[in-house]
């Protein structure tokens, strides 16, 4: 009974996606949260959604949009990034205006608004053989790369200064690294639509940080909570019939809200015990 | 003794004003050169020179023999920047995997920390008496503490020159006291040439050989043992200075870091 859902195609494929989605977004979220980017999710999703709109007007694969419009867009913030040294949510709100107001420009001229709407709020469980085999593909090229460039990163992310110094090459990775952001939202804003895919990022890493006690541990629990919000939230969403990517995301505000409350708990308990062990 | 350091004819302005006129000087192995100056007067930005993050409009920087455009040798210097204290201490990082950071160009890219770095690390920690912390969050660490493994991150390296821009700035007087102690022992023990932009004229006259006084875009050299140091200090910061030198007795210092 419980194992009824993976009984059809369309979970199977839910699922797989769901796995390589739940990895790569937390993985790419933690230098993002950590470099104060926690926003460049939206804007990238938002600047794929007008390459989905491009891609349906031109007739072309509309995720082949979503991933040309994000790389575009990502190398946009890096660019105006350095206009505003001292102020880097600018260039993602600059970046994210435009791809709002590309997208909405686009979306009018798209003859299928069912296409254009599955992208809006993403159809995991409507995911074809190709899509799937795409996703599987950018989504190995991602983690590949985020192993093998993961201490550089994390250098680059503490100190970019001293990492540029140290002999690192600075710019080469942080060229691929955004690179790696923009594909890695794009495929996921098909599968978990492109209001979510943000969350799907963000939500992880921000439970992770609650209880890491390295930078290591950040990384791991980040991908293990979202491989834990991803599949409960597929679970859910079939036998309660709600959407998947917004159930995936309530499910890891849930697990956010949980820490945080246990936390507190603890620590309320730890100052009572201190409290009771300074009267003795 | 052979010149680690050499800079000459640098000039530089952010916008057409220069900063840093015709200086000329040079470090030698095992100095101690401290760089004093009012503000404005450019002393991060030599060291940014120095350093290659900043681009001179002319003149010439040498650093262990190599033009500074041409340098590759980055492990064997290290930065510890004025900002280091206040820098992202809610990082969730530990303070092994921070002082590691340094080795990764020397471990390539793609390739893992292994047993002999992790040794490294433990050594450079137990440098500034910081080994029993090596698995603490940097966050959890006060800002002596973490200035400390700022400085074993360099250390890790095997560095000949440590350049420090203003390394006390947010630290209390104790941790202080044992950071500038902890610069004199490597500097005389392990003969690693130290350039350390400062406010602390006291420090600086008692433990640097050598004193660069920064004002009006230009540069001098002097002893800080000199009878008139008191006379060219005050010429250069434009008012009465009172020289309080008093002998830092680091022998009392503690060496750990225990706060």
């Amino acid at each position: 009974m419980m194992l009824e859902i993976f009984q059809y195609g369309f979970m199977q494929r839910a699922f797989i996606t769901g796995l390589f989605i739940a990895l790569i977004t937390p993985a790419i979220g933690v230098i993002v949260v950590l470099r104060g980017l926690s926003m460049i999710g939206d804007s990238l999703s938002h600047s794929s959604l007008a390459g989905v709109a491009a891609g349906l007007i031109a007739g072309i694969n509309p995720v082949a949009g979503a991933v040309t419009f994000s790389v575009l867009a990502a190398l946009g913030i890096e660019r105006v990034r350095k206009s505003f040294p001292q102020y880097s949510e600018i260039a993602i709100a600059v970046i994210m205006s435009t791809g709002i107001g590309l997208a909405g420009v686009l979306s009018g001229y798209v003859k299928s608004s069912v296409d254009f709407n599955s992208f809006l709020f993403g159809s995991i469980v409507a995911i074809s053989n190709f899509e799937l085999i795409f996703v599987i593909i950018l989504s190995i090229i991602v983690i590949l790369f985020m192993i093998l460039l993961y201490k550089e990163l994390f250098y680059i992310t503490f100190d970019e200064e001293s990492a540029r110094l140290s002999g690192i090459p600075v710019n080469t990775i942080n060229f691929i690294f955004t690179i790696m952001i923009a594909v890695s939202i794009s495929v996921s804003s098909r599968t978990v639509g492109t209001l979510v895919v943000s969350s799907m990022m963000v939500l992880p890493v921000a439970s992770a940080l609650q209880i890491a006690k390295s930078y290591r541990q950040t990384y791991v629990y980040s991908m293990i909570l979202g491989l834990v919000s991803t599949f409960s939230g597929l679970y859910i969403s079939y036998y309660a019939e709600t959407a998947p990517g917004g159930t995936i995301v309530l499910v890891n505000v849930l697990i956010l809200v949980i820490i945080l409350i246990y936390k507190n708990v603890i620590k309320v308990l730890m100052v009572k015990n201190a409290a009771g062990c300074g009267e003795k | 003794m052979a010149n680690v350091i050499e800079v000459k004819n640098l000039r530089f302005g952010y916008s057409e004003k220069l900063t840093i006129k015709d200086v000329s000087f040079s470090v030698e192995k095992g100095d101690y050169l401290g760089i004093i100056g009012p503000n404005g007067s450019g002393k991060s930005t030599l060291i940014k020179l120095m350093l290659g993050i900043l681009h001179p409009q002319a003149g010439e920087i040498r650093i262990l023999g190599e033009n500074i455009n041409q340098f590759r040798k980055w492990d064997k210097i290290g930065y510890v920047s004025q900002k280091a204290n206040a820098y992202k201490t809610a990082f969730p990082a530990t303070v092994e995997e921070i002082v590691g950071a340094n080795l990764f160009s020397r471990i390539g890219l793609f390739k893992r920390i292994g047993k002999k770095h992790r040794e490294m690390i433990y050594n450079a920690l137990e440098l500034v008496g910081m080994q029993d912390y090596g698995k603490s969050m940097i966050g959890n660490l006060s800002g002596g503490q973490q200035q400390r493994v700022f400085i074993a991150r360099v250390l890790v390296s095997e560095p000949e020159i440590i350049f420090l821009d203003e390394p006390a700035v947010g630290i209390d007087v104790k941790s202080e006291e044992e950071l500038y102690c902890l610069l004199a022992r490597l500097n005389r023990d392990l003969g690693i040439t130290i350039v350390m932009v400062t406010h602390d004229i006291s420090a600086v006259t008692v433990h640097a050989n050598k004193l660069a006084c920064m004002g009006d875009k230009s540069l001098t050299i002097h002893n800080p043992r000199e009878e008139d140091a008191k006379k060219y200090i005050s010429e250069l910061y434009g008012y009465e200075v009172n020289l309080h030198i008093h002998e830092h007795n680091c022998e009392n210092v503690q060496k750990g870091g225990g706060e």
